[in-house]
């Protein structure tokens, strides 16, 4: 089946009227993509550590377990730090959502194909990992229906969301680190 | 002589002064104790790894969310964090490492030996301070000034624990006939 959905809809749908909604988005495409639906200061984009986004999201879930976590990250970013889903999985964190935004392709590096071209199923995995959501997403109403459970459902919670592979401009957040690391928690702990 | 100490005990003493909440590993013979005591702490959340590579995205979230995270793992560990501990030197995250040495003197096993040799030397490569407890008498010491060097100074650091204190991995009953 063909993808219809544009990733940066997808991405403005998931963080619109995000509240207190904590994001870490994985590098690459995703990092623009939130960029491009209004950066935050509770929102931390990564340029590097390539396979570790969804374990930021653990972390960031242990240490705030009254705020909602989202992971807004790549098939490939996904496939690199599979074992995190285990993890994830094994711990089960309330309030852990991730999004893989998936193109089927390392956007960044010429449009190869990842597995998930190949019919890697990473909701099934992800599923069979624990998580009390996984879905396969393929149109806007189920794209409505993961932003309510990213807010309201007993996570963790995750959906691969299939969209079109396109090559779109980067959006681009800060990237000195340092800076990005110390907004998050000025904003959300009143010191840096 | 000195009667031997009960090190598990006094790291897991300065971790829980030092509030430490987030504690991930991927065992080792070493850390048995330690992982135990920390499993069975309710103010810290423990968290079993696939990989010590997790460790570091976790450590790094923990910090973005306010808490104080310490990783345990073995030296062979080292190697599976080399990347994730970029983030960390660019984003300035304060980082505590525990690691027990293997690839020392007396090791049997020499596949352990390569990566052993390597670890001080990749960590500070990547920018982490090493301290090096060379035997149990020195361990819950060296571990005050890693803590420091992390969560005083906000640098990454690792402390490293000599297999001597360990032991050596038995291969006792095993058979290559």
């Amino acid at each position: 089946m063909i993808a219809r959905l544009h990733r940066r809809d997808v991405v403005r749908e998931l963080l619109r009227e995000r509240g207190g909604l904590l994001v870490v988005a994985g590098l690459g495409s995703t990092a623009w993509d939130c960029t491009a639906a209004g950066d935050a200061p509770l929102t931390f984009p990564m340029w590097g550590a390539m396979g570790t986004a969804a374990m930021l999201g653990l972390g960031l879930a242990l240490a705030r377990p009254r705020r909602r976590v989202l992971v807004v990250t790549g098939d490939g970013e996904m496939l690199m730090g599979l074992g995190s889903l285990a993890t994830i999985g094994a711990e089960r964190p309330r309030n852990l959502a991730i999004a893989v935004i998936d193109n089927e392709r390392y956007g960044e590096t010429g449009m190869q194909e990842t597995h998930t071209a190949r019919g890697l199923d990473l909701a099934a995995v992800a599923c069979s990992c624990g998580f009390r959501i996984a879905k396969q997403i393929r149109n806007k109403t189920g794209v409505a229906a993961f932003r309510a459970a990213i807010h309201a459902s007993p996570g963790p919670v995750f959906a691969q969301i299939k969209v079109v592979p396109e090559k779109l401009p980067p959006v681009l957040p800060p990237v000195d680190g340092a800076e990005l690391q110390q907004r998050v928690r000025r904003a959300l702990l009143g010191r840096a | 002589m000195e009667r031997a100490r009960d090190w598990p005990l006094e790291v897991h003493r300065t971790l829980k002064a030092a509030r430490v909440r987030v504690v991930g590993y991927v065992p080792d013979a070493g850390l048995t104790r330690l992982i135990a005591l920390c499993r069975a702490d309710r103010a810290m959340r423990s968290v079993a790894l696939t990989t010590e590579e997790e460790g570091i995205g976790l450590a790094a979230g923990a910090w973005l969310g306010g808490a104080r995270a310490a990783l345990l793992m073995q030296s062979s560990g080292v190697g599976n964090c080399v990347n994730a501990l970029g983030m960390i030197a660019e984003c300035r995250i304060p980082l505590l490492l525990i690691v027990t040495m293997r690839g020392e003197r007396g090791e049997f096993n020499s596949w352990q030996v390569p990566m052993g040799r390597a670890a001080g030397r990749v960590l500070r490569e990547m920018e982490v301070k090493v301290f090096r407890a060379a035997g149990e008498n020195a361990i819950d010491s060296c571990l005050k000034k890693t803590m420091n060097h992390a969560f005083r100074d906000g640098g990454a650091a690792a402390l490293l624990i000599a297999q001597r204190v360990i032991g050596i991995k038995s291969f006792a009953g095993g058979s290559n006939k």
